[in-house]
């Protein structure tokens, strides 16, 4: 039906048919239950879930500590990155691999250890406390876990487009008398532009919804330590579904205007990649 | 003095390379800053799980793992991942054909929606399904008094987890239906093969470590999803639990030893599935178009 190249291979109908079937029941459908459920608000209900004191405390630290996760993910994120395209060191394949491990670890795990290491007695927190610095049950440690969650997203959206980097621009640049800091600022830099807002913006997404590394490490305070996801938790125990719903609605919005931001980057970069 | 660090080398040893290469001081320097990042935030937690899980030796961390609760949660961990990965496979692979191998108004837009789970946060993904089959809900009410129990009970948890990890075997496929091209497809039907024998003789071999791939991650996923399963599952102990949910009571009791014993399996199937991973990742494109004559075999045979 939909085949413009005179194509001989069948099937077309069937999976097509399966993949919007599944989409619709699996995605789709309970989706549109979260839009559903808000319109059964009044105004005043809507406003009052998604503007209350204790709700802004949350949308406050969540976007806070992403914030400052994805901008840590940023600077450091590059760091590795460079570091394992551009140079030769010990273990560096096994470093490489084990990047990806916050997508690998399931979020309780990482949220459990986090706080282990980070709590009074532990491993780190034994040195920070006395020193006054407060990291597991403080916003501090859920800025540490959305970092640690956020972290292959930065480094694997730059890795690749440092290695396509033609290091022949760097050579031109010296050549023609540029100094390496002049170099990396004015031909390094520009070609990396994308590749970071992306990285920032795919770990800042990830960070707001995260559930699993900071219910543990956050200690769970009303308005001192409490992100969104755990405040939807809090009000569904409650059997207060509107209110979650309300809050939810407000999240999702924010995470599609993060995903077609994401996706307009993404074009842009491959355009000039084309150019 | 750093020229005694041979190891801190360039990655080629090209004399051009001169010109773009950064003083051995700066490359001391971010190579140290690069490990402390990482040593800070992957490898300390790694190793904190199996220290917390043997402090107190080896026989209670393995008591900790053949205690009953544990268990009947690794038994419904591993049953989650043998529903929802199969099931989001054969999505992948049916997506992907009809994606790779088509024209169609919309396509775009379907590669859009397909990436929704992933920019849901996993506590709304729970509530999505607590709404719509919850006890109070028209279509859950209803199933309630047919006696059937979805949200507190298993069948929530399967479907949480198969929400979460709907694009992941999709998005691995759909690229690689797309690299490999559909040339030797086309021979195949040309050359009178049926439309399923095609699939199961050309293509499946193609993509097959993509195939592994997707289920690879997919798997990690599913055994791994706390934020969702918690939303639908209702904690009923030794009951709906999943490995990480049991992982969140043992822990909130004070029974450490028994809460990372069991992050350290979910931790060694992480770094098992990374291995898996990098050794899959260089397999995943497969050398692009055999000679026709091997075609023809294929499908003679």
């Amino acid at each position: 039906m939909a085949s413009k190249k005179n194509n001989v291979l069948p099937g077309f109908n069937l999976t097509l048919g399966f993949t919007l079937a599944y989409l619709g029941i699996v995605v789709l459908i309970p989706l549109s239950t979260i839009f559903l459920k808000t319109f059964t608000l009044t105004w005043a209900e809507f406003w009052h879930a998604v503007m209350s004191p204790r709700t802004l405390a949350a949308y406050r630290l969540s976007f806070g500590a992403s914030l400052a996760g994805a901008l840590i993910n940023s600077v450091f994120g590059f760091v590795v990155a460079w570091t394992l395209v551009r140079y030769e060191f010990p273990f560096k394949k096994l470093i490489d691999v084990m990047v990806d491990l916050p997508f690998a670890l399931p979020t309780s795990v990482a949220g459990i250890t986090l706080t282990a290491i980070y709590a009074q007695n532990g491993w780190l927190g034994r040195f920070l406390e006395p020193h006054g610095v407060k990291v597991a049950f403080a916003p501090l440690g859920v800025v540490v876990a959305l970092t640690f969650v956020g972290l292959p997203f930065t480094v694997r959206t730059i890795q690749p487009v440092l290695e396509d980097l033609d290091v022949e621009y760097e050579e031109a640049a010296a050549t023609l008398g540029a100094g390496r800091l002049q170099t990396f600022a004015r031909v390094i830099m520009p070609a990396l532009i994308p590749a970071l807002l992306t990285g920032f913006a795919l770990a800042f997404a990830r960070a707001l919804g995260e559930y699993g590394s900071v219910v543990f490490i956050s200690g769970n305070m009303p308005m001192r330590t409490e992100v969104v996801p755990l405040l939807i938790m809090a009000k569904l125990e409650q059997f207060d579904y509107a209110g979650a719903t309300a809050i939810a609605v407000v999240m999702l919005v924010v995470s599609f205007l993060l995903l077609l931001g994401v996706n307009i980057l993404q074009r842009w970069s491959s355009q000039r990649l084309a150019a | 003095m750093f020229e005694n660090f041979g190891w801190l080398s360039q990655s080629q040893a090209d004399p051009r390379k001169s010109a773009t290469a950064d003083p051995p001081l700066v490359r001391f320097a971010l190579i140290a800053i690069a490990m402390l990042f990482l040593g800070l935030f992957l490898f300390i937690p790694v190793a904190a799980v199996f220290a917390q899980a043997l402090q107190h030796g080896l026989g209670e961390y393995l008591k900790s793992i053949i205690d009953p609760e544990a268990r009947s949660a690794i038994r419904l961990t591993l049953m989650t991942a043998a529903i929802a990965v199969p099931l989001n496979v054969l999505f992948g692979v049916a997506a992907s054909w009809a994606i790779a191998r088509f024209d169609f108004p919309g396509k775009q837009t379907l590669l859009t929606l397909i990436d929704i789970p992933f920019s849901v946060s996993p506590v709304i993904a729970g509530m999505m399904f607590v709404l719509l089959l919850g006890v109070r809900a028209p279509i859950g009410g209803w199933l309630y008094d047919h006696g059937i129990r979805i949200i507190f009970a298993e069948p929530g948890i399967v479907l949480a987890t198969i929400f979460v990890t709907f694009p992941l075997a999709a998005r691995e496929l759909i690229p690689i239906m797309q690299a490999v091209g559909s040339e030797e497809e086309e021979a195949a039907i040309v050359l009178g093969a049926g439309g399923w024998q095609t699939f199961l003789r050309v293509t499946l071999p193609n993509v097959k470590w993509g195939l592994l791939y997707g289920m690879v991650l997919c798997n990690a996923r599913a055994m791994g999803e706390f934020g969702a399963v918690s939303v639908v599952s209702g904690h009923i102990r030794g009951h709906t639990n999943t490995m990480p949910l049991y992982i969140e009571i043992m822990y909130n009791d004070y029974h450490y030893v028994a809460a990372f014993a069991v992050s350290s399996l979910l931790t060694l199937l992480a770094i098992a599935t990374l291995i898996a991973k990098h050794f899959l990742e260089r397999r995943v494109i497969p050398v692009p178009q055999k000679g026709a004559d091997e075609i023809e075999t294929k499908v003679a045979a």
